[in-house]
């Protein structure tokens, strides 16, 4: 069988803040009623992770929870386990109305690593990242330059960026530029 | 700058965030309408100076459709409000009226 690479490749680019390809990451797109108890026992069993608040993600370690609209969830989960994740969505979620897809493969996902991180998303994204607004485990979908993407704080130094796998060496080249061309202290 | 408050995910979406697709509330003539009706439908839109009512998609968010009352005049935005409706609800209508009496768009007012 090939062997799955992302598609940067394990890029790193050190600076005053560090952009890193996150790797390999298991992705399960999940749309349907989020406010049933099926769907956030599901949620919750297959990730570990508590059910996100609307705007908001939560993770432990390579899982995690993303609240992506309405309506629609970002599972993620170690790369391996997709399958398994997958089939355990199935199997609780059968005969309700719901779709889940394994996008691991469709996006690109990157650390950004500093105490500058804030601002080097700042510069690209319009949406007001000031730290009184925009907290750790705060997640927001927008655009990055010219591209959507998805953004959360995991903690107050690291952001982490899904974007779709197409475009994910604009954004990583997106990402290094705003951090090599340094603060703008505006926060 | 055009900042709308997407009603589904209650995010500030910047106009860079959103797409237009242009006037609300419109009623579909289709097979079985007269020549006149069916070509209103296609083509006739409003144009006012003041109270206006468009169709916004908050694209590059969560993805859903929703409906904004503004003035084209000013840009002042009213309101937002869910696309699953044929109608603006009251407190949009009234906060319209608050600050444009006498307003009318199409049949409404």
């Amino acid at each position: 069988m090939s062997e799955p690479v992302t598609e940067l490749g394990g890029k790193v680019v050190e600076g005053w803040v560090t952009v890193r390809d996150a790797g390999l990451c298991g992705m399960i797109t999940l749309r349907g009623d989020l406010e049933s108890k099926a769907v956030k026992d599901i949620c919750k069993k297959v990730t570990g992770v508590a059910f996100p608040k609307p705007l908001s993600a939560g993770a432990d370690g390579r899982s995690g929870l993303c609240w992506m609209s309405p309506d629609e969830m970002l599972v993620m989960v170690p790369y391996a386990d997709v399958q398994m994740a997958l089939s355990d969505i199935h199997s609780a979620l059968q005969g309700t109305h719901y779709a889940a897809e394994n996008v691991s493969d469709a996006r690109s996902v990157m650390f950004l690593e500093g105490a500058g991180a804030r601002e080097v998303v700042a510069k690209l994204a319009p949406v007001d990242l000031h730290p009184d607004h925009f907290k750790v485990g705060d997640f927001r979908r927008s655009r990055l330059g010219q591209v959507a993407a998805a953004f959360w704080m995991r903690d107050e130094e690291t952001f982490e960026i899904v974007c779709f796998r197409s475009v994910g060496d604009y954004c990583f080249s997106l990402l290094s530029a705003s951090a090599e061309a340094g603060p703008v202290s505006v926060f | 700058m055009l900042t709308l408050q997407c009603p589904y995910c209650g995010v500030d979406a910047d106009e860079t965030e959103l797409s237009p697709g242009g006037e609300a509330h419109l009623k579909r003539f289709g097979p079985g309408s007269t020549d006149e009706e069916f070509e209103d439908y296609l083509f006739a839109r409003q144009n006012p100076k003041g109270v206006h009512f468009e169709r916004w998609r908050h694209a590059y968010g969560c993805g859903k459709w929703f409906l904004a009352a503004r003035c084209t005049m000013t840009l002042e935005v009213f309101g937002t409000y869910s696309a699953q409706t044929t109608e603006p609800p009251q407190t949009i209508k009234d906060a319209i009226t608050a600050k444009r009496p006498g307003w009318t768009w199409g049949t409404l007012s």
